[in-house]
């Protein structure tokens, strides 16, 4: 009975110093949510000025361009998968590769090869546990995303997409991340980088902003040349920073509820134990009782 | 038309630089120096390597560093955005 009482103890101090990390990791988490999306806002005036920019082009001139043409056959894919350097944020990361293995599956159905880049420790984990191959990777930097990285990633891709599918290149390329939809909803989403589809700004009635008549210098075809690779940098990197405020959000969530499940266990365990205490005192009780009676009959 | 100040965004990447009203923007871009007043004509262009001057409202001058980014002027309103860009005070 004492041995059971001293294991609800320890229990009860295990889940005790538990919640006392998860509690610490909730709180961490929810400040740099703050700085994460801080941080998404902050890009938002550049992505929109380039976005702005790259339709403007695109509806006052009729510029054929490689990154805009959409090919006549799609013989390879490239998917590039944002994942996380850390764990412990739920389904952050199993949400994403599930997504990512479901696209390449239909992608491959549609006799297209697909090949993957990799943003984030736990993705290549994932994908070196089970002996896939990736053609590059990028670690380390998902917490705190750095334009410098997106810069690369772009660069490496727009390296990939101007070599011929024949060559080992690609002819599309799509983005597969966690999106901030707010502290308790992250969704993967999947977004067709390349070839650009540059949504043309519709110029309807109900919009009474029409873009003007823009004078491009040099001229239209090299101001798309600039362009296009910017705006793609600007995704690339506006894709990094959702990421790294969704797992945020989501830490922040695995650790409220892991530090709520050990709250849970904390009174289970403190129930048993006043049980098993109680149980103890009873039997001792019991015990003196039978022993009084036994010395009072046998006089 | 020309009386309304210029409205002037210089963005960078991961944050806005600067924003305000300047009566007189200088840039260098691809082409050469470039000197806007306000009631430009909308114009998109490469901005070179170098530095883009401002002439505020108010007289004063301010100078930023602007590096692989654009320009974009639309009915007074100026946008210098850059990949990476700062102030020089």
């Amino acid at each position: 009975m004492a041995a059971s009482l001293r294991v609800y103890t320890q229990k009860i101090k295990s889940a005790q110093t538990t919640k006392k990390i998860t509690k610490a990791m909730e709180l961490i988490a929810a400040s740099r949510i703050q700085k994460a999306q801080a941080r998404v806002q902050a890009s938002a005036p550049y992505s929109r000025a380039i976005t702005r920019a790259v339709s403007a082009v695109a509806t006052h001139s009729n510029v054929d361009h490689p990154l805009t043409t959409e090919p006549e056959r799609i013989t390879r894919t490239a998917v590039v998968v944002f994942s996380s350097d850390r764990g412990l944020a739920g389904a952050f990361n199993s949400q994403i590769l599930r997504e990512a293995g479901e696209l390449t599956e239909l992608l491959r159905d549609q006799g297209k090869d697909v090949v993957h880049y990799l943003v984030g420790r736990k993705a290549v984990g994932y994908f070196q546990f089970r002996r896939r191959s990736f053609v590059k990777d990028w670690q380390g930097g998902t917490d705190n995303p750095d334009f410098e990285t997106a810069r690369e990633i772009a660069s490496t891709l727009l390296e990939a997409f101007a070599q011929d599918a024949a060559d080992g290149g690609v002819d599309e390329i799509v983005l597969v991340f966690n999106r901030f939809v707010s502290m308790i909803t992250q969704t993967p989403e999947t977004v067709r980088l390349l070839p650009l589809e540059v949504v043309e700004a519709e110029e309807d009635d109900t919009t009474s902003e029409i873009l003007p008549l823009y004078e491009f210098e040099p001229d239209a075809a090299t101001v798309l040349d600039q362009l296009l690779p910017v705006y793609i940098e600007s995704r690339i990197f506006n894709a990094m920073l959702q990421s790294a405020a969704a797992k945020h959000a989501a830490t922040q969530k695995a650790m409220k509820s892991a530090s709520d499940n050990a709250d849970t266990l904390i009174t289970d365990y403190t129930r048993l134990r006043n049980n098993a205490r109680q149980a103890e005192i009873t039997q001792q009780i019991a015990e003196i009782v039978g022993g009084a009676d036994a010395l009072s009959t046998s006089k | 038309m020309a009386s309304a100040p210029l409205t002037v965004n210089v963005v960078a990447a991961d944050h806005e630089v600067w924003s305000g009203e300047a009566s007189m923007v200088v840039a260098r871009t691809v082409e050469g120096e470039i000197g806007i007043l306000p009631g430009h004509e909308p114009m998109l262009a490469i901005l070179a390597k170098g530095e883009v001057r401002l002439t505020l409202a108010d007289g004063r001058k301010l100078t930023a560093d602007a590096e692989d980014g654009f320009l974009s002027v639309e009915k007074n309103v100026v946008t210098i955005v850059a990949g990476t860009a700062s102030l020089v005070s």
